[in-house]
């Protein structure tokens, strides 16, 4: 299969040849010299600070609706001194909602790439460490979960939990349960055969021990890359989820998709609406795939020295 | 080779009764139960009572699964609750539209991707390396319906080059024998409403591709880098083979097949990202439907949307392995 084949692939090109503590430090180094990360880097520190100082960033609150006086059907006030993005159809700060959206979309994020993560890296291990039918069942399992393309998956689990922000979240966990799995579990049986395995089980080291202090310390790395890009892509589907009309059923809530969305209405008299929130979106997600693809680079042996 | 296709023809089996199994879960854990799922939220009691003992829910769960299995079978998902009329049928009026946009994005993807990321990886380094390479990093950023927002604005609303939304102009009389607007011209010699109907397709299909396209960009680009310095080009290289000749013979030949894999691949991530673009562009394809029926709450449909596309998806996966397996003596063995 083919999947399979660059699985092993990585698996052996990413073994270290050198003590793992050089390698982080090595990648460290290359990372902070890529200006591709370093960009990937503010545009992460932007939103996260954004995210956690909202009320302090925020002129007004993003429900506040006092300014609906302003606003006549097809006329919505442009950028102004005291509204630096205009005012929406509801009367309410366009500026401040995009603050207190990033709230929600690195709420998202966490909470989807956590739940995805744990769940993931649990099958994955369980896969890696046991070999045999443990593997075979986790595996097949892995190839159904995956036979259903990542947006449709989401969807119908979306939809399945009703409208809300924790089922948006848990619809794009389970679509990166199999992934981290997947991924785990290869890289896992790349280390199997290392001499460090051989020489832990020689000295009589119990397997537990031998798979969570050493296999998969040293399985680690293409997990925290994908992490990081599944930040990214968690951003961008609770959009289009949001778009779907499947995320929050409480209107005001400040959430980029959601303004994207309720935006298309307006498109023609205000696109402005809808590319405040695009932009957003998009800001946010490169912000993670600039640094997650920096860091694939920077751990990568094949891109050393 | 004959092994290697039964081979691959057995994997599919477990895989598609594991889908039938999922799907029978999420049907049975929808809110309201199946009954409730089927029938709507307007449902008296009586008649969920009916379609119950019909659907057999009184029964033993391994019994219903069988009962679930041959409905499926059978394309069976009842009756969509926007319509009214069976999902099957509205589907496949529908496909046709799906098809041919999914088609003309992958055509843009590939047209593009290839020769894109073939540039990039032999001007590796350079401004078309670095543009194409952030190109693609921006391609899976951009959320498909702001991306498609955006090119409506620009291209129908404010240069109004292209229309804005629909599959064809509504007030052209055109006859439609097969679904594919396109080839529904040209088959009857109408090549007017061909010509509409293809720029009622670029707006969308320049929308939805540019997942695919970043992607195969990517691809092309690592997978020309990798080959270039393989010891068979250092090999063509010297014995004074024709530069055209290796770059034909050795690099674009082996370069392709993980390119082929991802485009096999994405035509799956096209036919379920048609389901915003349709939505933005009130293009009347299974995806659109399938995004109505969300907001309704219409289970029949999303259910048999989620199963074809699945289908479709692990069919796709197959073909492109065996074709792999064509390519790449290697993969065989294996």
């Amino acid at each position: 299969m083919s999947v399979e084949t660059t699985d092993a692939t990585t698996a052996t090109a990413t073994t270290p040849s050198r003590p793992p503590a050089s390698l982080g430090r090595e990648a460290l180094r290359r990372l902070v010299r890529n200006p591709m990360a370093v960009v990937g880097m503010v545009l992460i520190g932007v939103f996260v600070l954004v995210a956690i100082f909202a009320p302090l960033i925020a002129p007004y609150s993003p429900t506040d609706n006092s300014w609906l006086d302003q606003v006549r059907p097809g006329q919505y006030p442009g950028p102004s001194a005291e509204h630096w993005l205009g005012i929406d159809p509801l009367g309410r700060d366009v500026f401040s909602r995009i603050i207190f959206g990033a709230r929600q979309s690195l709420l998202i994020g966490v909470v989807a790439l956590a739940l995805g993560a744990i769940a993931g890296i649990a099958l994955g291990v369980l896969a890696g460490a046991f070999g045999g039918w443990v593997d075979t069942l986790v595996m097949r399992f892995v190839d159904i979960m995956l036979s259903v393309p990542g947006l449709l998956f989401a969807i119908a689990v979306a939809a399945m939990l009703g409208q809300s922000l924790t089922s948006v979240m848990i619809a794009i966990a389970v679509v990166n349960v199999p992934i981290f799995a997947r991924l785990l579990r290869g890289e896992m049986l790349g280390q199997r055969g290392a001499d460090y395995v051989l020489a832990a089980r020689s000295l009589g080291i119990s397997r537990s021990a031998i798979v969570f202090r050493h296999v998969l310390p040293n399985s680690f790395t293409p997990v925290i890359v994908q992490g990081t890009l599944t930040l990214a892509l968690a951003i961008v589907e609770a959009a289009g989820l949001a778009f779907l009309g499947l995320s929050s059923s409480n209107p005001s809530t400040p959430e980029w998709g959601r303004m994207l969305t309720d935006a298309q209405e307006t498109l023609t008299s205000a696109p402005m609406l809808a590319v405040y929130p695009g932009l957003a979106i998009v800001l946010a997600a490169l912000g993670f795939t600039l640094v997650g693809e920096s860091l694939r680079e920077a751990l990568d042996p094949k891109f050393r020295r | 080779m004959l092994r290697f296709i039964v081979r691959r023809l057995a994997l599919l089996v477990p895989i598609l009764l594991g889908l039938s199994v999922l799907l029978f879960a999420w049907v049975r854990a929808l809110p309201g139960g199946p009954a409730y799922a089927l029938l709507g939220e307007r449902a008296t009691p009586e008649a969920i009572a009916a379609i119950e003992s019909q659907l057999g829910l009184d029964r033993p769960l391994w019994e219903q699964y069988l009962q679930f299995l041959g409905r499926a079978v059978r394309l069976d998902f009842g009756a969509s609750i926007q319509t009214g009329q069976p999902v099957t049928e509205e589907m496949l009026r529908r496909f046709p539209a799906t098809i041919e946009l999914a088609l003309a994005a992958l055509l843009i993807a590939v047209a593009v991707g290839i020769p894109l990321g073939y540039l990039a990886a032999r001007r590796y380094g350079t401004w078309i390396d670095n543009l194409a390479v952030t190109g693609s990093l921006l391609g899976v950023t951009i959320p498909i319906f702001f991306l498609a927002y955006m090119l409506k604005y620009v291209f129908a609303v404010e240069l109004g080059w292209l229309p804005t939304a629909g599959r064809a102009d509504p007030r052209a009389r055109a006859d439609h024998p097969t679904g594919f607007y396109v080839l529904d011209g040209i088959v009857t010699g109408n090549l007017d409403a061909s010509w509409d109907a293809i720029q009622h397709l670029i707006l969308p299909a320049l929308a939805l591709s540019s997942i695919p396209l970043a992607v195969i960009v990517r691809i092309t680009r690592a997978s020309v880098l990798n080959v270039v310095n393989e010891d068979y080009v250092r090999t063509a290289e010297a014995k004074g083979l024709l530069p055209g000749t290796i770059t034909r013979r050795h690099v674009l030949k082996n370069a392709m097949l993980p390119v082929t894999t991802v485009i096999g691949l994405q035509l799956g991530v096209l036919l379920a990202g048609a389901v915003l673009t349709e939505k933005v562009f009130a293009f009347s394809g299974v995806g659109q439907f399938m995004a109505d029926g969300l907001v309704q709450r219409d289970f029949p449909t999303i259910q048999g949307f989620i199963l074809v596309i699945a289908i479709v998806y692990v069919v796709i996966n197959m073909i492109v392995d065996l074709v792999y397996g064509l390519l790449d003596p290697r993969v065989r063995v294996s």
